[in-house]
């Protein structure tokens, strides 16, 4: 399979890729590490016209403390994610979630960022990072801006930013000292995940994130909440599904989906208490 | 457009077009027909090839992303004197193929795990070679022979 053809161009800067993306207009794409991109091209499921490679921005890959958050460049590949003693040390969710992405041949050259703009509510970073409570920075034209997880993801492969802005970095707040699990449910490694659950506790506080149980990746706020109130964590699992829109398909019927939400967050709430 | 790619240590230059998949700049424009096309949908891992030192899956990374990179295929594995790889030779002594077709994306995703992790368990090898499929499922034979080869 072969994508439709485009022009390629190289970004030697952010800078340089937003004013290259401004010049060739809505029909053109950021290339970042190319894992979901490329597929999509290749099945014609998109069809960019230009593609402006940001593959080259080095200084877009980084993954730094910073006070009570740590900061990951968005060009950050899976590998450095899953491999970084800052995150496994402050964020051990997120690298152990990154180590779960597709196999290592797709994360040595997929990114975070890459992942996070595809917006696909089945990959399992999206859902994490939205568990974790994490801001994205977007650069644009006229500057850069903040915009919360759970503002970001609006339908299907769609996001909040404008075609001219660019995902320049990802801020995870510090969670040291939390319990942790992340439940990914396939029948074969390399898959996406049927379902999946990526969930913290600290305290009286907590997070869960569910990977494809609808069109965005969802914050399973009620179950954060039931606990808050003292309830058991099989009470609080049971609302997993709540407010879920997961759809049917050869692996699963919405049902299933929702038995697996359940029950992926009562075990991931044990694991993340087990401490 | 130009690409530039060192393959195996030589350097190659031709004018592509933007579209043109790296295993297709490997198999037809560099002439080393050693990498395979199986899935075509990054998922069977056939193609894999060594992009500046680490295995990827050449069927989804664009030539033109790998401008000014190395790689190295199947072909780039044995020494100039026709000494087998390490691990081609573990292969080779513990049956590690059947019919072949996945084995030189296999040998790829193998030597790259090694490269990271040198003393793999069995575990380790199996978790390693998930992006890897075999459909004669010789999977046994060949986490031997990736065993094998960490042994040597």
């Amino acid at each position: 399979m072969i994508p439709a053809a485009f022009d390629y161009v190289r970004a030697e800067s952010a800078e340089e890729a937003i004013s290259l993306i401004g010049q060739h207009g809505d029909e053109s794409k950021f290339l970042a590490g190319g894992h979901s991109l490329v597929p999509l091209m290749k099945l014609r499921l998109a069809q960019p016209t230009v593609l402006i490679d940001i593959g080259r921005l080095t200084d877009l890959s980084y993954i730094r403390d910073d006070g009570d958050m740590i900061a990951i460049g968005a060009m950050t590949r899976h590998m450095d994610v899953e491999n970084s003693d800052v995150l496994r040390q402050h964020a051990p969710l997120l690298a152990h979630a990154a180590s779960h992405v597709g196999d290592p041949q797709v994360r040595h050259r997929g990114t975070i960022g890459g992942s996070i703009c595809h917006s696909d509510s089945a990959s399992d970073l999206p859902a994490t990072t939205l568990a974790l409570g994490a801001t994205y920075v977007a650069q644009g034209p006229n500057g850069t801006r903040e915009i919360a997880a759970g503002d970001f993801y609006q339908g299907f492969l769609t996001t909040v930013l404008a075609p001219d802005e660019l995902l320049t970095e990802i801020r995870v707040p510090k969670m040291d000292g939390a319990g942790w699990s992340f439940q990914k449910f396939n029948r074969r490694a390399q898959d996406w995940a049927i379902v999946g659950v990526a969930a913290w506790r600290r305290n009286g506080d907590s997070g869960v994130g569910l990977v494809n149980m609808g069109s965005v990746p969802i914050l399973a706020s009620g179950v954060s909440s039931a606990l808050s109130s003292g309830a058991s964590i099989e009470d609080a699992a049971a609302q997993a599904a709540e407010g879920c829109d997961p759809t049917s398909d050869l692996n699963a019927s919405v049902e299933y989906r929702e038995h697996l939400a359940r029950v992926l967050t009562r075990r991931a709430l044990e694991e993340a208490s087990a401490g | 457009m130009d690409v530039t790619i060192t393959v195996n240590g030589q350097q190659h230059t031709h004018d592509v077009e933007p579209r043109t998949l790296l295993v297709h700049y490997i198999r037809e424009h560099a002439g080393l027909t050693g990498t395979n096309i199986g899935c075509d949908t990054s998922s069977c891992g056939a193609c894999s090839i060594h992009l500046n030192g680490e295995a990827a899956k050449s069927c989804t990374v664009l030539a033109a992303q790998a401008d000014g990179m190395e790689i190295t295929t199947i072909e780039g594995m044995a020494a100039t004197d026709g000494t087998l790889h390490p691990m081609q030779q573990a292969f080779m002594e513990n049956h590690g193929l059947q019919c072949g077709y996945c084995t030189p994306g296999m040998v790829m995703a193998a030597t790259s795990l090694l490269d990271e992790n040198p003393s793999p368990t069995e575990d380790e090898v199996r978790i390693g070679l998930e992006g890897n499929l075999c459909r004669c499922t010789g999977y046994h034979n060949i986490v031997k022979s990736v065993l094998a080869a960490a042994d040597a």
